[in-house]
């Protein structure tokens, strides 16, 4: 990924930055510039989310992503944060504490880098709560 | 809207091809679905070619003109080929958009195509070309890959209806033992519940034996007004049903994250259109890049209740001689998984066990089959009918 592409996104990375719609209320991460619901009618503006939630679904990598490989195997999820949306992010725990259900919140972390490029990537991943 | 019917196909073998490049594959798919058909290059009005990343896994993008060009079909002929993408379900989305082409009244005769060439490169960059079905910034940005993004469907299907990972392993084993019949298959082995269970975990709880293989390979089908087909051939195999539909991109932003709402939709406006019910369907190809996936679709699309799919599997409903026999070919598992030939390729074996050259696979009294073809986690779904008669 370019130095730009991920810099535009850097707010919402670093402090779970999303949207909401003020038309109908609901909350969007990642950020939406389009409700689904309301679609021209919606409002939408920013909104930093508390980054706590709970774990809905999760898997252990072994066989890792490209730039992720110094860190398999690794803990993925999808969670439910408290305002409603769902994200996907890592959750730094050991594997055998990983469970359907888990309260976690966010934490400022770095996300992989790519070799070739020397680039470091920072964001939001998670710990048991 | 007029009638389609498929009157010829083609399909190279799939699998590791190290002494077959790119446009070998196509040109021998494409070749021998025009022959198997009996029409003349100069009859074909145009082309529709599914390919999900020449880009990534040859350098090459401009696929409609290569392939139209190597096909011998281009300097003299200058027929039109257009590419389709749609990650995993390219193909499938180039023979709808060819069906539509004829049941418009546009084109009469249409040649759809579907290529991939994924061993050309390493597993690091097979995996990251295969992680861009997925969104990039908010999933594979945080690390997840595509075996890992099923993972999680089948981590919670597991939770909440007590799926096992031998009802999983069940449909690889099934999947295989089809695939020993299947003469085009990646792998011929049968394998056993405990292979797969022990096999390289690639992301828990999905084992190296649940997930479709890296692979390349070529297929092809020949589409005609209905009118005209019997010009053609004894056998049309006629177009009942093509269905398409949207979800998410993203995994998190399901409703449900066990149920691909994209895969019951399109099933539902499959089943209208074809004024069908599950109960009217032999035979179907569903999309199991994972064995969880697999055990979704049989569910989204109706065969069996939310819930119910991996013990079904394990029961041997889906076997052949099951009560509805589920990926004949071998499926993306055994058969192998070149993702934009994987959508056509699932077009051929129907047509093949309609017309009752199936050979050892042969579902008895096969009239009407189905094809299910997906991109990436469920952002798109493809579901076509096709019958004996019309
Ligand atoms: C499962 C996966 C990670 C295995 O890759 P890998 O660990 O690099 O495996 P290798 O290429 O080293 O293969 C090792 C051996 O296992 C075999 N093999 C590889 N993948 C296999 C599979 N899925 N099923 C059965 N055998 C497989 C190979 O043929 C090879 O056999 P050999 O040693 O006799 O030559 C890889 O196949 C994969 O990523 N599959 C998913 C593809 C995907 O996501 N598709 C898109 C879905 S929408
Ligand atoms: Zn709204």
């Amino acid at each position: 990924m370019t130095v730009a592409r991920f810099w535009r996104k850097i707010p919402h990375r670093y402090n779970l930055i999303g949207t909401r719609c003020t038309t109908c209320g609901e909350h969007y991460f990642p950020p939406r510039q389009m409700c689904p619901t309301c679609r021209r009618e919606g409002k939408i503006e920013d909104h930093k989310f508390r980054g706590n939630g709970e774990v809905v679904t999760y898997t252990v990598i072994h066989t890792a992503a490209k730039g992720y490989e110094m860190q398999a195997p690794y803990n993925l999820a999808i969670i439910k944060l408290d305002e409603g949306p769902s994200l996907t992010g890592q959750v730094i725990c050991r594997q055998d504490e990983m469970e359907i259900g888990m309260r976690v919140r966010s934490v400022f972390r770095k996300l992989g880098e790519e070799s070739n490029k020397g680039m470091i990537y920072y964001g939001t991943k998670f710990i048991p709560e | 809207m007029r009638d389609v019917a498929i009157i010829g196909i083609g399909c190279t073998n799939f699998g590791e091809l190290w002494d077959r490049s790119f446009r070998d594959l196509f040109v021998e798919a494409g070749l021998s679905a025009i022959e198997d058909s009996g029409i003349q290059g100069e009859e074909i009005d145009s082309m529709y070619v599914g390919n999900m990343s020449g880009g990534r896994f040859v350098e090459q993008e401009h696929i409609g003109s290569l392939i139209v060009d190597y096909a011998g079909l281009a300097s003299n002929l200058h027929i039109p080929a257009t590419r389709v993408e749609a990650a995993c379900a390219s193909g499938g989305l180039a023979l709808r958009q060819a069906i539509l082409s004829v049941a418009s009244g546009y084109d009469n005769v249409v040649v759809a195509a579907g290529a991939e060439k994924m061993t050309d490169v390493g597993m690091d960059t097979a995996t990251d070309a295969l992680a861009a079905a997925a969104d990039r910034e908010w999933e594979g940005i945080m690390g997840a890959t595509f075996p890992g993004l099923y993972a999680m469907i089948a981590r919670l299907h597991m939770h909440t209806y007590g799926t096992t990972s031998e009802q999983l392993a069940a449909a690889s084993v099934k999947n295989h033992h089809n695939g020993t019949m299947n003469p085009i298959a990646q792998f011929k082995n049968e394998i056993s519940i405990d292979m797969v269970l022990n096999s390289n975990m690639v992301a828990n709880p999905l084992h190296m034996f649940d997930c479709s293989p890296i692979s390349d390979g070529a297929s092809a089908v020949v589409v005609v007004a209905a009118d005209i087909a019997r010009k053609y051939t004894d056998i049309p195999v006629y177009v009942k049903a093509s269905a398409q539909a949207s979800g998410s991109i993203s995994l998190h932003d399901r409703a449900d994250i066990t149920t691909l709402d994209a895969s019951v939709v399109a099933g539902q406006r499959a089943y209208k259109m074809a004024g069908m019910t599950p109960d009217d369907i032999d035979m179907v190809e569903v999309h199991d890049c994972f064995t969880i996936a697999e055990i979704c679709a049989i569910e989204d699309l109706g065969f069996f209740r939310k819930g119910d799919g991996g013990r079904a599997t394990e029961a041997g409903e889906t076997a052949i001689g099951g009560r509805i026999p589920v990926n004949t070919s071998g499926g993306l598992k055994a058969c192998g998984h070149p993702v934009g030939a994987t959508g056509i390729k699932q077009a051929v074996e129907i047509t093949q066990q309609l017309r009752g050259t199936a050979g050892k696979r042969q579902v008895d009294g096969a009239e009407v089959g189905m094809t299910h073809n997906v991109g990436g986690s469920g952002g798109t779904a493809v579901v076509h009918i096709f019958s004996r008669n019309r």
